[in-house]
């Protein structure tokens, strides 16, 4: 186990600058999540750590230890490959064992470390077998029980649910969690699905371009997105985003546009907003603190235990909302919305940021 | 009638491609006095006097050492110098790739007619004319751009994960390479080894400008095969093709992909 | 950084210097001993394209092209068709048409003559049916003709599997939904084959025919063994000037010559290919 620091992380290939500067510290024997869209950089980090790919420029420290220029084979980290790379011509013993071996630790040893972690992963009764014998879920779990065995300082897991099907990723999910609880190895875990970054995360990273935009629980990354690209990121249906006038009366002042008038606490020091308000945070009833919005039915996705309606706000302005039951509304229907406005995010439309107000 | 066709269509394909190599085996099995008379097709006995013959006394089994030797001198040489490359080839990616593949495509083409007379001139100087080693080396270059490309080839169908697995979990690149690619490898390399040998032992232009005394079988039949009675000809044809079919028959599995590759 | 990208050259190296030794160097010396003459530095050339022999070693080497290419070609192509519908036991066919791949030419050469040489199996059979009275004479330069024909069939025999595989590789490539579309559009059997079948199929034409012009210019075994010099033939008259005559530099001019050529052809034929579209699915 260790605590992982990224200093000014840096790698690029050719132009391509696939991580642009990563600042992280992985406080240790934490479960913490690389989240982010297709291309942003999270394999390259994930490689990065492991030593696979040697920095452009930049630090990486395991508790004070530099080991930039250490080889994977001496960094004592595990991973887990999206394709799992369990090599095919070793049994799932000898896969699982062979990194104890390189290690020279004593056989009766390795026979017990295998045991234990094939019992952990109930691979028992496949141990004798080779890896073409096995089925997808199956050879994840060898993947896994290879990395774990090993007892590296740091775990990395690069998509490792991707090629399994729904349900039984599902499954492995809370399985690999509760496998952490039990062995808490400092963990990094990729992925681009975000039921699995924030069911399974302490904490979540959120990277776009080379970047991490935040690093924080999924709670913060939840409640309080950094930017307009985490807070339209993370949360499904995606947040909407209203842009939107600052205007005042007297010493308060407000966010004005499609009707909706939003009271701000504060002065904002700008002309305009982007005014962002989640899907699920949006009611038919009116709760406590809310301010209504007139609103025309465009389309409704009916998804039984829930539903999400495509309102219409203005000629060409919809907003998503997200109730949690089966309603029933026809095309055109008018409605009236009511937002809460506990839980409304703003952002400044130049950069991006979250403004607090 | 469709069926019918395609039976047909096999029997004749059976008789075209295989009749001959009967006929050849047949001839260097039957007595010459069966063989000089007319009306006998089929002998009255089978023998191997002349297989014999043109092994023991006729230098056969000496040429045969040496097609051997340089052939397997040729793959040592080709798979020394061939596998890192092809290694390379897959596995990084460098400025001059495309360039470097495009040598191996045009080398593989030039034919040895053209450079075996040079290459007399460059042993002299180098003292390798007319010995086995020089025919071995000559053989080994028209191998190598081959084995560079296949070798290539066969790497990466092993994926490249399973090397970085070897290398986070405790190997050396170098490590991970002899422990992790080259065993799931080498089916694959021990048939392009094979192939390799077959290209040496059929080689025969190379062969007979490079050495005179130290022949292959090749080069030693085609010099002395016109002045030798039928029979020998015949038992020299057999000599010849059987290694040749049961190495091709043993690495069957892979011969379309290296076809593909030695050919076009 | 900078070692990194050093380690894919250094394991390179080694096997391109072998061939730029092995290869190049003796490129550069058929160059110098062609081109070198105690005359002039043209005086070989001028010689041997002044030479009978050279001309009709030109045009034997080109006229065996020309007939057994074509032949090649469509025997191919209908064993190709044949193979490719994949029935029951179509492997072994394969295997069996693949044979004389594994074979040489002085293999080849000598398998022919146990069918045409006068004791041969042809002669013995005909006169056991009694279609002859004699035996058939194939070989000898009083018979040039005759031993043209079994150098043509022996070329054919042995050639037709190396563009079978490779036309082979490239049927198999093709979508099958391609054909399907067409059987849905009602072309015949025919019109699918030249349709469909051979535009898509011209790629692995292309280098076939490409890999057989290359070798019909250094065809050598056959032709020595079968007919020595009644037929002459350009790589021939390379191997009899340099181990009959002693004359490396006139060997090296014929070598030269047979390299041009084959410079030519190939340089004309990825001409054809580059400029051509390649259909989705289709290698080249
Ligand atoms: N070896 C390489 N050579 C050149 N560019 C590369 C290489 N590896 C990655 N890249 C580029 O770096 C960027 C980041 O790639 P990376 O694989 O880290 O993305 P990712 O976040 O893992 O994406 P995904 O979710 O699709 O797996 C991409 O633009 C990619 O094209
Ligand atoms: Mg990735």
């Amino acid at each position: 186990m260790a605590k992982v620091i990224l200093n000014e992380v840096r790698k690029h290939f050719g132009n391509v600058k696939a991580l642009d500067g990563i600042n992280l510290t992985i406080e240790e024997g934490l479960f913490v999540v690389l989240l982010g869209p297709s291309g942003c950089g999270k394999t390259t980090l994930m490689r990065c750590i492991s030593g696979l790919e040697k920095l452009t420029d930049g630090k990486i420290l395991f508790d004070d230890a530099d080991v930039s220029n250490t080889a994977p084979k001496d960094r004592n980290v595990a991973m887990v490959f999206q394709s799992y790379a369990v090599w095919p011509h070793m049994k799932v013993r000898d896969n699982i064992a062979y990194p104890l071996k390189l290690k020279k630790v004593p056989k009766k040893e390795i026979e017990e470390r295998v045991k234990w972690v094939a019992e952990l992963l109930h691979i028992s009764e496949l141990l004798d077998r080779f890896p073409s014998q096995l089925s997808g879920g199956q050879r994840q779990r060898v993947a896994v029980a290879r990395a774990i065995v090993h007892r590296p300082k740091v775990l990395l897991m690069d998509e490792p649910l991707s090629n399994l099907d729904a349900l039984l990723r599902v499954r492995m999910r809370s399985e690999l969690r509760k496998l952490h609880d039990q062995v808490k190895v400092t963990t990094v875990y990729v992925t681009h699905d975000q039921t699995e970054a924030m069911t399974m995360g302490d904490k979540i990273a959120v990277m776009n371009a080379g970047r991490i935009i935040q690093y924080g629980t999924p709670e913060e990354i939840y409640r309080r997105p950094k930017t307009i690209f985490v807070a339209g990121f993370v949360g499904s249906p995606q947040m909407n985003f209203l842009p939107m006038k600052v205007t005042s009366s007297g010493n308060q002042f407000f966010a004005e546009n499609f009707g909706l008038r939003i009271p701000l606490r504060t002065d904002p020091r700008k002309d305009r907003l982007t005014v962002g308000i989640r899907p699920e945070h949006i009611f038919l009833e009116q709760p406590g603190n809310s301010v209504s919005i007139g609103a025309t039915v465009y389309f409704a996705e009916k998804l039984m235990s829930e539903t999400v309606l495509h309102l219409m706000i203005d000629g060409d302005t919809t907003i998503v909302v997200k109730v949690p039951y089966d309603l029933s509304v026809e095309e055109n229907d008018k409605m009236q919305v009511y937002v809460d406005l506990n839980r409304i995010h703003f952002f400044d439309p130049a950069t991006g940021e979250r403004i607090e107000l | 009638m469709k069926k019918f066709f395609y039976i047909l269509a096999c029997v004749a394909i059976c008789l075209w491609f295989l009749g001959p190599l009967f006929f050849t085996f047949l001839a260097s099995m039957t007595p010459s006095s069966d063989f000089y008379s007319m009306d006998k097709i089929f002998p009255s006995k089978l023998t191997f006097e002349h297989i014999y013959k043109l092994l023991v006394n006729l230098g056969g089994w000496r040429a045969m050492l040496v097609s051997v030797q340089v052939a397997l001198i040729a793959i040592a040489i080709s798979f020394a110098f061939g596998i890192p490359a092809g290694y390379a080839i897959t596995r990084y990616i460098f400025r001059g790739k495309n360039m470097i593949k495009l040598v191996m495509l045009f080398t593989r083409s030039v034919p040895l007619v053209v450079i075996a007379v040079s290459l007399v001139t460059m042993y002299l100087r180098l003292n390798l004319a007319d010995t086995m080693f020089g025919v071995a080396l000559a053989h080994a270059a028209m191998v190598l751009p081959f084995v560079v490309l296949i070798t290539s080839s066969i790497f990466s169908g092993v994926f490249v994960e399973y090397e970085e697995a070897g290398m986070i979990f405790g190997l050396s690149r170098f490590g991970a390479f002899l422990r992790i690619t080259m065993p799931l490898a080498l089916p694959g390399l021990a048939a392009s080894a094979i192939f390799a040998f077959i290209m040496s032992w059929n080689e025969v232009f190379a062969a007979s400008v490079l050495a005179i005394t130290n022949r292959t079988l090749p080069a030693h039949i085609l010099s002395t095969a016109m002045a030798s009675p039928d029979y020998f000809k015949f038992a020299a044809g057999t000599i010849m093709a059987v290694p040749a079919l049961i190495f091709i028959f043993i690495i069957r599995k892979y011969l379309i992909s290296m076809w593909g590759i030695s050919l076009k | 950084m900078k070692r990194e990208s050093m380690v894919p050259l250094l394991l390179i190296l080694p096997a391109l210097v072998y061939l730029v030794v092995f290869i190049g160097y003796p490129i550069v010396g058929t160059f110098q001993l062609a081109f070198s003459s105690p005359k002039g530095w043209l005086e070989n050339f001028k010689y041997v394209l002044s030479s009978r022999d050279f001309l009709s070693a030109f045009l034997n080497t080109i006229l065996l092209g020309v007939v057994v290419i074509p032949a090649q070609f469509v025997l191919a192509i209908l064993l190709a068709l044949l193979v490719n519908k994949k029935w029951k036991g179509y492997k072994t066919i394969l295997y069996i048409i693949a044979t004389p791949l594994a074979l040489s030419d002085v293999t080849a050469a000598l398998i022919s003559y146990s069918i045409f040489a006068p004791n041969g199996y042809l002669n013995k059979i005909l006169l056991r049916l009694n279609w002859i009275e004699r035996p058939l004479y194939f070989f000898g330069y009083l018979f040039r003709s005759r031993e043209f024909l079994v150098v043509i069939l022996t070329e054919i025999w042995r050639a037709t599997p190396l563009v079978f595989v490779i036309l082979l590789a490239g049927l198999q490539s093709i979508n099958n939904e391609y054909l399907e579309a067409a059987d849905v559009f009602g072309f015949s059997a025919w019109e699918k084959f030249t349709k469909i079948t051979l535009p898509l199929l011209k790629p692995s034409i292309v280098s076939a025919l490409l890999v057989r012009t290359l070798f019909a210019f250094q065809i050598f075994g056959v032709v020595w063994l079968l007919a020595g010099r009644d037929i002459t033939i350009l790589a021939g008259e390379t191997y009899y000037w340099y181990v009959f005559m002693n004359n490396r530099n006139i060997a090296s001019t014929y070598a030269l010559i047979i390299a041009i050529l084959t410079f030519i052809v190939g340089w004309f034929y990825i001409g054809t290919i580059r400029s051509k579209h390649l259909e989705e699915g289709v290698r080249t």
